[in-house]
């Protein structure tokens, strides 16, 4: 058995190059809400390798695969709009790579598209996130009023626990904008009177959150109307984030992606 | 129909820590509907989901039940106390990972004992299930409590909490437990019948149907089946060819952080080296190698279902395979360059070792090799028969730091039979030579050593279930004259990581080990007070067991049970329970044991009439000659991938 020795700080093999980034928007939902940003990655890795996925090693003593994560929903928090870059060695069809990891992810992660990076930066392209935040036990009539109590304060501050120790956070700063989500754009809108008989005792609110250092959650946001108006939530809200992008003039989320589906193909 | 719980459970997630362990949803977990199938099992294991998850005999008997069209099974898993509080506030039940289902609705709760620290947990389960703790207080509607696995081969101690116990291998007795179980359901047998016929299953065991009575000194005196339905001596089962049983297929790959990431396959099982400490390698012969080519059929495979990134060659000396050479450097060729991992956890003192280590290593990380004498002094090395000297673990330490590695761990037991002060002291030469060399080998001032300690617990169906635990005062002292004494040279020491455990909680692991019918009392006394998760520091507690122990024991106590020597005609709590072993080769070796003498490995020489081959009709099965041929894909330049995506091969040809 001959064995080759590596030397130090240097890997045996160097990694073949990396010929392309693919962009990959993936939604974690259901019972995966319950998973940490640090059980997605891992989970992903997996995945990658299942699929056959070639994907780019880094260089050093302990290469890793070349992934890098934009932003990532708290644990318990649903999400449609979840972004990975992921450095490959081959040319391949990014519908094609969504397709075969979409086929072995795990039940509540899924693709919903891949692209081909285009020039420029993700992380450039997203600012803000918008959440729709169910609210179970707490009806909209309820809702409403401290909806309108918390737009119509200058600062709303709740303390958050860091790394470095509680903090005050300005929620009223980082919100764009928190409204009743009255009728659902995700869904078709018949059945007018069963949505409204639910949202009698579940409200839904819409909230465009900017991204901030530390960053506003949906639980801060719950957290901000509890301080602003004392609403009590008797049962844990559910957070899904429909959209990522950066915040127009007018207030709308650009896709991140659209720059990438309109750059000519490499 | 048995309804899922998880809308009701679901609420509670957001309020616990880490709620990804109890959504389940691993890849390759899969569900039946409970209508489909006559028999219902639910897997557990008794410790947190990220020590369970991985457990390889659950995973297997997961897989093998599930391929049966007459039964399905889930897993369950402990619940840490911050659920189960929520949980028990909000009326939700112990449920199963996989569908959520009410672990007290299942026809049986199989569950598995690597060790005896999982006991407190059992009854925490059966609390949070509902089902009532003593097996005496069942009835039809309750699910059998069956206890498999390592500890499982002295259950006296939890006898009184499950109904049944299955002793050995798992694959074919689950089977012949799923059959007698579908047909008492369909002849509509009472509790009592159903377990009479279950009794007549070679490996299981009831313990309802034996009656246990003591002499005045505190021993038993006899232990007599009350039923027609017992035997009066209960078998192990073997699992002959480990080719016909290439499980896990499909490895369950979890989303939630657990202690074992990587695709495991079992290269073989049992041993034959006579450690007399090890109760594993006792009760798991004879040696059983899977070959080469399955071997490497189940690494392909595994890691195509998986995607984990590391394979493990597991079993109990993964270097003594016969064709473990061969295995290594297929895998290595097979899997450089594929970003995949290949590990073998063996602690053999000797140089094949780090050449296997450096094979295996090819392409990657080289972070610690692991050796283990076990015993600090020649002397002492033989009288637990574990045949190293110090010159070969000082010329295998070399050859290790020679080729690169700058770590190494070397593991201990304090306490051993015959074990004096000095003995353990010379743990420090040993590792201060250790370093001496490796400097002169690497060339460089910056080795590492880390000592590691455990304190030696006796187990039954060794030579040593007859001899006197070490009291904890004893092996804390002897360890902080070991610190001492290894930090006695600074130049050295300095190079030196010691570390070890206090012996308190294997005080209790010695109770529970060689416990009898009694010790039930003195572990529902506990868990009454809050003992649960013994195998967390955080959660346990010694004075609790003590208190627990001092109070529901009469005539006999803690002392007696552990530190006590047991003489040879004592009956001791497991010997109607037959793991193989002859009891008079078992006496013997431990004479052999106390006058320093040595025992052979049975596999390259001749017999030494152990017992287990003719009891139970199996020998030892080595691996046919030959390497494992998988199909080799030139890899042109690293990847981070061995599967190769036929739909991604369609795609490059354009």
């Amino acid at each position: 058995m001959a064995a080759r020795s590596p030397k130090a700080g240097e890997a045996p093999h160097p990694s073949a190059p990396t010929v392309a980034k693919l962009r990959m928007r993936y939604a974690k939902r259901g019972r995966a809400r319950f998973s940490s940003h640090r059980d997605i990655a891992r989970t992903m890795e997996w995945t990658l390798r299942r699929a056959g996925v070639p994907v780019a090693l880094s260089h050093g003593f302990s290469p890793h695969p070349k992934l890098s994560w934009i932003g990532a929903a708290p644990t318990g928090a649903a999400s449609e709009a979840e972004y990975l870059e992921i450095g490959v060695t081959e040319d391949l069809d990014p519908a094609l790579v969504a397709r075969e990891v979409d086929a072995v992810l795990p039940e509540g992660l899924a693709v919903v598209e891949c692209v081909l990076a285009g020039p420029g930066a993700l992380a450039d392209r997203i600012d803000a996130s918008r959440w729709e935040i169910e609210t179970p036990g707490v009806g909209d009539d309820v809702l409403a009023s401290a909806v309108a109590a918390f737009v119509a304060a200058r600062e709303v501050s709740v303390e958050r626990l860091t790394k470095n120790g509680p903090r005050p956070l300005d929620v009223r700063a980082a919100v764009a904008e928190l409204v009743l989500a009255l009728t659902r754009t995700d869904e078709p809108t018949e059945g007018g009177r069963e949505d409204r008989a639910r949202a009698a005792t579940c409200g839904r609110l819409t909230a465009v959150v900017r991204h901030t250092t530390p960053a506003a959650r949906p639980d801060d946001v719950c957290s901000a109307l509890r301080a602003v108006a004392g609403l009590e939530f008797p049962e844990p809200v559910r957070a899904t984030r429909r959209a990522q992008g950066r915040l127009d003039e007018r207030g709308e989320l650009i896709d991140p992606l659209a720059a990438d589906r309109a750059a000519p193909t490499a | 129909m048995v309804e899922s719980v998880f809308e009701s459970l679901e609420p509670l997630l957001p309020r616990v820590r880490k709620p990804v362990q109890y959504v389940g949803g691993e890849r390759n977990a899969g569900t039946k509907p409970w209508d489909s199938v006559p028999v219902h099992w639910a897997l557990c294991y008794p410790d947190a989901y990220e020590v369970g998850l991985p457990n390889q005999g659950l995973m297997i008997l997961y897989e093998v039940l599930n391929e049966r069209s007459d039964a399905l099974a889930e897993r369950t898993y402990a619940v840490w106390p911050d659920l189960a509080a929520l949980m028990r506030e909000h009326g939700v039940p112990q449920f199963t990972v996989d569908s959520h289902r009410p672990v007290g609705a299942f026809d049986v709760l199989g569950v598995s004992f690597a060790t005896e620290l999982g006991y407190t947990n059992l009854l925490s389960v059966l609390d949070l299930a509902g089902v009532p703790l003593h097996a005496a207080e069942r009835d039809t509607s309750h699910p059998l409590v069956l206890a498999g696995g390592h500890a499982a081969f002295n259950p006296e101690p939890i006898a009184d909490f499950v109904d049944l116990v299955a002793l050995g291998d798992g694959e074919e007795v689950v089977g012949e437990i799923t059959e007698v179980v579908k047909i008492a359901k369909a002849e509509g047998l009472d509790r009592r019948r159903t377990l009479e016929r279950l009794a007549g299953v070679p490996g299981v065991y009831v313990p309802g149907l034996y009656e246990v009575t003591y002499g005045e000194d505190g021993a038993i005196a006899a232990v007599t089946p009350t039923s027609d339905a017992a035997p009066a001596r209960v078998h192990k089962r073997t699992t002959s060819d480990l080719d016909d049983w290439p499980y896990p297929k499909q490895p369950l790959v979890p989303m939630a952080e657990t202690v074992h990431e990587r695709m495991s396959v079992e290269i073989f099982r049992g041993c034959t080296r006579g450690c007399r400490f090890c109760q594993a390698g006792m009760i798991t012969r004879p040696v059983r190698e899977r070959s080469p080519q399955g071997v490497g059929e189940m690494v392909e495979q595994g890691l195509k279902a998986s995607g984990y990134d590391e394979v493990g060659l597991l079993s109990l000396s993964s270097a003594d395979h016969s064709g473990i050479g061969e295995i290594a450097s297929s895998l290595a060729d097979r899997y450089e360059g594929t970003g995949t991992g290949l590990s073998l956890p063996s602690t053999r003192v000797d140089a094949f070792n780090v050449t296997l280590a450096e094979e295996l290593t090819r392409s990657g990380r080289r972070s610690g090799l692991t050796f283990a004498p076990e015993g600090g002094s020649e002397r002492l090395r033989k009288v637990i028969n574990k045949m190293v000297s110090e010159e070969e673990l000082i010329t295998t330490v070399s050859t290790a730091y020679e080729h690169g590695w700058r770590q190494v761990k070397l593991y201990f037991m304090c306490g051993l039979p015959t074990e004096t002060d000095e003995d353990v002291l010379q743990i420090a030469s040993m590792a201060h030579e250790v370093i001496r060399a490796g400097r002169r080998a690497a060339g460089r001032g910056d080795v590492r050593a880390t000592v590691s300690i455990g304190a030696f617990v006796p187990k039954p169906h060794t030579p040593f279930q007859w001899a006197g635990q070490t009291a904890p005062e004893v092996v804390d002292a002897r360890l902080r004259k070991l610190r001492e004494a290894i930090n006695s040279d600074r130049s050295l020491g300095r190079n030196i990581g010691l570390r070890y455990h206090d012996g308190q909680p294997s005080m209790i692991e010695g109770l529970l080990s060689r416990g009898d019918r009694r010790i039930g009392r003195v572990i529902e006394r506990a868990w009454r007070d809050g003992q649960q998760f013994d195998g967390w520091s955080e959660y346990f507690s010694y004075e609790r067991w003590v208190a627990a122990a001092a109070s529901e024991l009469d005539g006999v106590d803690l002392a007696w049970f552990t530190t006590r020597e047991r003489g040879e005609h004592e009956i001791l709590p497991w010997d109607h329970l037959d793991s193989g072993l002859d009891r008079g080769w078992l006496w013997d070796d431990w004479q052999d044991a106390l006058a320093a003498e040595e025992q052979d490995d049975c596999r390259w020489t001749p017999c030494f009439d152990c017992g287990v081959c003719p009891t139970m009709g199996t020998e030892i099965q080595m691996a046919p000659p030959g390497s494992v041929s998988l199909p080799l894909t030139p890899v042109e330049h690293r990847t981070s991938t061995p599967v190769r995506n036929p739909a991604f091969a369609a795609d490059r040809s354009d």
